[in-house]
């Protein structure tokens, strides 16, 4: 029996937080992926030549998308959980008919809207400085769509695991980042040296971004399948991590 | 009365090792308003973080209209409303949206016309429009209890309602508190006033360090309160007393000149004035009296103490 009112209650209040500041929320991901448009695909882009008939500026659309989205993601679940534990208004959510599962469908479920919105937005954003075609449109979607749910579900667990606000701060500025850009969001990784290359096959992000980049380019560093089922293991383990730390209370229950 | 909440051999300890219910057993009955007195540190909050599913119980079992509050958490929790000690709200929220919010939460028809009432019954209606942030605190605390009372549960839960609040204040929710239980829901309040929880509860259950030291009607309390002390004072150090004086219990020191006799007010009969003619005839010489009543606080404190 799952509590569908509370469901909606959380969703809508996170959507709710979200609206009032909707400009902030959108201007800045918005423009600094137009920076990142002008920066490398255009000034630096000319230069390179990477990928057999892609144009630059196309090529890092996936990996803008996705350094975005993953940002953004994170940072709205992580908030979005950390606010009310700060708050003390959790007590709200542990005294009330929810079990876990609710809790997660309606703060991971808002924070995953949210950023799926985004990649849209820039996604459409990108149409005016590159010339772009979705090769697997349908496959594009549910590789946003996954992308959100695995970085929302990690920032929902840093937002439970986070003691204060630099907490918060840290993990997407020291790891997400990192990652994301050397998944290969602006190279592909054959211009790497082999060791790197190696190392590489060890980062979660450039599965992802491979898969992305297959959805629009019809080609990617790994097969599209490897890409779908590392994300669903990912979100597999985010979620055991959860129902963990909700079972033991962990820096939840007193 | 059947009872709607059982506790039994309820233990927490924290992270820290700190033990802070040591073997906790209550019973809370039906319809009743029980009062949880106890100093700052005793356990009260975290009795309740108990019940409530605030905190992770260490052992011991907790059960709600026979319901076991962490297996069968949903039904348990429907029945319950919980107004925390903090002023824990979202600042910016606004108070209707608020409400709504938590009544949702509890999975709950939507039904405004219940809301409206209850934000009237506490003087929140002509505020539901603002944002909490704006509140004063004793606002706040209103808006913690119309949020708990949304869901329309049958037992409330008040950890501290007047802590902070002013005599006006305190009286209103006295008043809302008595109306409630008129309503039948069951409340269980903690407070570190006496005259609080003689003002409003049935029964008062006195805790400290993690125990319950004692749970009682507060009208026994009250006539344990109304007990009195006569002092005398005599010439001499009394060594043993007197056969004659035997049935009345007297209290004698070795290093005072004086007796004791402990009495109730409440009654017709005190048995002064035997108690004084019998002194007279057994030849022991007054120098004065002097009566005592001993105050709930002062029961209160004797029982802590004791502990
Ligand atoms: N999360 C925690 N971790 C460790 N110790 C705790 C925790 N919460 C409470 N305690 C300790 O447990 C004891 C009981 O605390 P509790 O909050 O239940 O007391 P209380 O009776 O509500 O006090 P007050 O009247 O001040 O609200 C205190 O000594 C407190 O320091
Ligand atoms: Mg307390």
């Amino acid at each position: 029996m799952i509590n569908f009112e509370a469901i909606k209650a959380i969703y809508k209040f996170e959507m709710a937080r979200t609206f009032r500041t909707i400009i902030q929320s959108l201007i800045s991901p918005v423009l600094s992926t137009i920076l990142y448009f002008i920066v490398f695909g255009t000034a630096i882009g000319k230069n390179m030549q990477l990928v057999s008939e892609i144009p630059y500026g196309a090529f890092i659309v996936p990996g803008l998308i996705l350094l975005t989205v993953s940002m953004q993601s994170v940072t709205n679940a992580s908030f979005g959980i950390f606010f009310p534990k700060f708050l003390g208004t959790t007590y709200e959510l542990l005294s009330a008919p929810i079990s876990y599962i609710e809790i997660i469908i309606g703060y991971v479920g808002a924070a995953t809207t949210k950023s799926f919105c985004l990649g849209l937005i820039i996604l459409i954003t990108s149409f005016f400085f590159v010339d772009i075609k979705v090769v697997y449109p349908m496959l594009m979607l549910l590789m946003l769509f996954l992308s959100c749910v695995s970085f929302s579900l990690l920032g929902f667990i840093i937002g439970i695991w986070s003691d204060n606000f630099e907490q918060i701060n840290f993990v997407p500025m020291l790891i997400i980042t990192p990652l994301v850009f050397l998944g290969g969001s602006f190279y592909t990784i054959d211009i790497l040296p082999i060791f790197w290359q190696n190392i590489t096959f060890f980062n979660p992000i450039f599965y992802l971004i491979s898969g992305f980049r297959f959805s629009f380019f019809g080609e990617g560093e790994v097969s599209v399948w490897i890409s779908i089922f590392s994300t669903v293991i990912f979100i597999v383990i985010c979620n055991i991590i959860i129902w963990k730390m909700f079972k033991t209370g962990y820096k939840i229950k007193t | 009365m059947s009872n709607i909440i059982e506790i039994q051999n309820l233990m927490k300890v924290y992270d820290n090792n700190y033990t802070a219910l040591d073997k906790v057993n209550l019973s809370i009955k039906k319809g009743e308003i029980i009062a949880l007195l106890g100093p700052n540190g005793a356990g009260k909050t975290s009795l309740i973080s108990n019940v409530c599913g605030i905190s992770s119980i260490t052992s011991g079992n907790v059960f709600v209209e026979g319901y076991n509050v962490e297996k069968e958490y949903r039904k348990t929790r429907d029945l319950i409303g919980l107004v925390p000690q903090e002023l824990s709200l979202e600042p910016f929220e606004k108070v209707w949206a608020s409400v709504k919010f938590s009544r949702q939460l509890f999975g709950k028809k939507r039904n405004d016309n219940y809301l409206e009432n209850l934000l009237k019954k506490l003087s929140l209606w002509d505020k539901k429009n603002q944002i909490i942030k704006s509140l004063s605190g004793g606002m706040k605390r209103r808006v913690l209890i119309a949020k708990a009372l949304s869901h329309e549960p049958k037992i409330l839960f008040l950890d501290e309602p007047t802590a902070g609040v002013d005599v006006e204040l305190r009286k209103d929710m006295w008043s809302i508190i008595k109306e409630l239980k008129n309503d039948g829901v069951t409340i269980i309040l903690t407070t570190h006033y006496i005259e609080e929880a003689e003002m409003i509860a049935d029964r008062i259950a006195v805790i400290n360090n993690g125990k319950i030291l004692l749970v009682d009607k507060k009208d026994n309390l009250i006539s344990k309160m109304s007990k009195k002390t006569l002092t005398i004072y005599t010439k001499q150090i009394l060594k043993s007393i007197p056969h004659s004086l035997k049935k009345f219990n007297l209290r004698i020191f070795k290093n005072e000149k004086k007796l004791e006799y402990d009495y109730t007010a409440s009654g017709n009969k005190t048995g002064i004035t035997t108690l004084l003619s019998k002194i007279k005839s057994s030849g022991i010489e007054l120098i004065d009296v002097q009566t005592r009543q001993s105050t709930l606080e002062e029961i209160f404190v004797e029982i802590v103490n004791n502990d």
